[in-house]
């Protein structure tokens, strides 16, 4: 029974950073329509700078400052925002999707760096037995990890409220409003490249926040943590659990995680040894039908998107979209804005999402 | 030293701009960056693997190796057989997939199915062959040296020549046939070329094929100079795209080009850096040329 709850809060641990990578991916993707495909980059950067800052002074590798975890995650954060800055502002001007590209191209040079530059990352070994906060004054695994769960909840929930009260806040309206129609946004005076850009960094800082928090708990960082198959998990998560809804991201996060746990224990049990390389590809294919069908049966993930309607409109009495707010079918609400401008990019962002 | 350097360029080069032709005219004519069509790359060299073994038993017919190259006619008829495979497997993904999302949903939603196209197939090809390497033939070749000390492989002559007759190819199919200029007009403007009467659907179909056949050549290509993996396709994917960010998206001769800069400066990289950054090489290049000429070397400015 112990083993049970300790396990229970070691995957809830690991399912809530995730988590918060998910909320990140949610303001870039979800309310705003960017196509991050390099996840796991800004991830990576958020780890290893935490690590670096927060490590032990060791030799022939630069860091080891020794400073307090939580400003290790600061400078995570702000290390994630720059790398993001970065690619954002070669891409965000241009076709989206080179957006897609670009972070797809840091994702895979971030994974280069983390491999191979042996003064700052440690190379293929990482940098091991990093400090991990509070870990002297608290007694027990068990305990130790029930501490660690309080927090991430903590971050988890700051994280939570700040962006609901941010995507209902007017610079979230705009951000929507970008989503949906580009050119209407920018007509009314808003500047859709300097807001996407925002959105772009703060989710990506979002992404560095949980690598550090991911580094923090087992204490060790290393290049094969930060994986491609990450990026397409927190997707996953994302799109299952319900795109442009907060809540959505984080039941996405627990399921995904759980899904992925549970089929990659029973693959362990039931193919060989020589062949667990296969097993991992099972995996992926389980979680990518998952996503098709998703996508084909329930487009607005599990709990989608809530239907916003402004305080000025009135409801009329029949027909009007305005009307039928619950958002019961999916095609209905996906089309209503689609077909609206069926011609440009932005216009079909929202049915993107939707289907 | 440098002059080798650039004999490996323009040999790496050769091969990227064949995959990236496909990837380009995808981008042009279906408006999406297709992720998948990497992976085309990995299974039209497996596929050509797997019919090299039925057409080896024929070498008694077609001859052993050529030459002084490391193959034979065998699989010479193996891509061939292979170039057809792809295609219809890229038809056949299209009509599974991208063709059901193209009218009812977003361009972004085609990005990011591509993505879940790719990792199936990366990975039912992992489940199928296993991680480990594969060779069309462990045959030795003597390397001929060119003037100035510069070693080639036969092979990789072979490459470079094999892909200029392909270029020139496509060249006259796209200004010689009117399925080629069919193509050029919808790539200009779909709604115009549908009101002229060209059956769009129809192009998108050669794009399809082109792109495949395309792919599994330039697939096979480079599984006869390195090696099979089923990472193979998903280690070109960037240079892929830098090559077509470069050469402007959606200019046949741009990818040509952009895919020999990506070729070169990859292979030069390694006198100024150590080799194992080589794959951030094309990043690179694509964050240079967005940030100074965002529409591409031979893309028009819109």
């Amino acid at each position: 029974m112990i083993g049970l709850f300790s396990y229970l809060i070691f995957f809830l641990i690991i399912a809530l950073i995730f988590g918060v990578a998910v909320l990140g991916l949610n303001l870039q993707w979800g309310f705003t329509g960017l196509f991050n495909a390099g996840v796991v980059g800004f991830m990576a950067v958020g780890g290893y700078a935490t690590a670096i800052m927060i490590g032990r002074e060791r030799e022939a590798v630069v860091g080891g400052f020794e400073l307090p975890f939580v400003i290790g995650l600061g400078g995570g954060m702000i290390a994630s925002g720059i790398a993001a800055l970065i690619v954002g502002l070669a891409t965000l001007r241009l076709r989206e999707e080179y957006l897609a590209v670009a972070t797809f191209g840091i994702a895979v040079t971030i994974q280069l760096v983390a491999l191979n530059a042996e003064w700052l990352t440690g190379g293929t070994l990482g940098l091991i037995g990093l400090p991990r906060p509070l870990q002297s004054s608290i007694e027990g695994p068990l305990a130790y990890n029930s501490f660690y769960l309080a927090m991430v909840i903590a971050i988890v929930a700051v994280a939570y409220i700040g962006l609901e009260r941010m995507v209902r806040s007017p610079w979230g309206r705009v951000l929507k409003a970008i989503r949906e129609d580009e050119t209407a946004a920018a007509s009314l005076g808003k500047n859709p490249a300097r807001i996407r850009l925002e959105a772009f960094v703060l989710g990506s800082m979002l992404m560095g926040l949980a690598g550090g928090l991911y580094v923090g708990f087992i204490g060790y960082v290393g290049p094969f943590d930060f994986q491609p198959i990450v990026t397409f998990q927190i997707w996953a998560m994302l799109i299952i659990g319900g795109s442009a809804n907060n809540r959505g991201a984080l039941l996405g996060a627990a399921l995904v995680w759980g899904i992925w746990t549970s089929s990659g224990y029973v693959i362990s049990k039931l193919v060989p040894a020589t062949y667990q390389t296969q097993g991992g590809a099972f995996q992926v294919i389980l979680i990518g039908l998952l996503l098709v069908l998703i996508l084909l049966y329930r487009p607005r993930g599990l709990i989608g998107e809530e239907e916003h309607v402004s305080h000025h409109a009135r409801p009329t009495a029949t027909g009007s979209p305005l009307t039928s707010t619950d958002g019961s079918s999916a095609a209905t609400d996906g089309s209503s804005t689609a077909t609206d401008s069926p011609s440009t990019a932005t216009g079909s962002s929202l049915a993107a999402r939707d289907s | 030293m440098i002059l080798q350097h650039l004999a490996d360029g323009i040999l790496t080069g050769a091969i990227v701009s064949l995959g990236a032709i496909g990837l380009s005219l995808t981008m042009r004519i279906l408006k999406f960056a297709n992720f998948s069509h990497a992976e085309l790359l990995t299974f039209g060299a497996y596929a050509a693997m797997v019919f090299l073994a039925f057409t080896k038993a024929m070498d008694g017919v077609l001859g052993g190796s050529l030459g002084p190259f490391s193959f034979g006619l065998s699989l010479v008829v193996a891509t061939v057989l292979a170039g057809g495979l792809t295609a219809l497997a890229a038809l056949a993904i299209d009509r599974l997939v991208f063709a059901r999302l193209r009218h009812r949903a977003g361009h972004m939603t085609l990005v990011f199915a591509s993505f879940g196209v790719a990792l199936l197939l990366r990975n039912l090809i992992l489940i199928g062959f296993g991680p480990d390497p594969y060779y069309y033939s462990r045959e030795l070749q003597m390397a001929i040296r060119l003037p100035f000390d510069v070693l080639v492989l036969p092979d990789q002559i072979f490459v470079l020549a094999l892909t200029i007759v392909l270029v020139i190819a496509l060249h006259l199919f796209l200004t010689r046939t009117r399925a080629g200029i069919a193509m050029r007009g919808v790539a200009e403007s779909p709604s115009l070329a549908s009101a002229c009467g060209i059956d769009v659907d129809a192009v998108i179909r050669w794009t399809w094929i082109l792109g495949g056949v395309g792919a599994a050549v330039a697939g096979v290509l480079y599984g006869l100079t390195v090696q099979l993996r089923p990472e193979l396709g998903f280690s070109l994917l960037l240079p892929l795209f830098a090559a077509v960010i470069l050469g402007g998206t959606g200019s046949m001769y741009g990818a040509v080009i952009g895919g020999l800069i990506v070729g070169l400066a990859e292979n030069l990289s390694v006198m100024v850096i150590p080799a194992s950054y080589k794959p951030a090489i094309p990043f690179l290049l694509i964050l240079l040329i967005l940030y100074i000429k965002p529409q591409g070397l031979f893309g028009e400015a819109k």
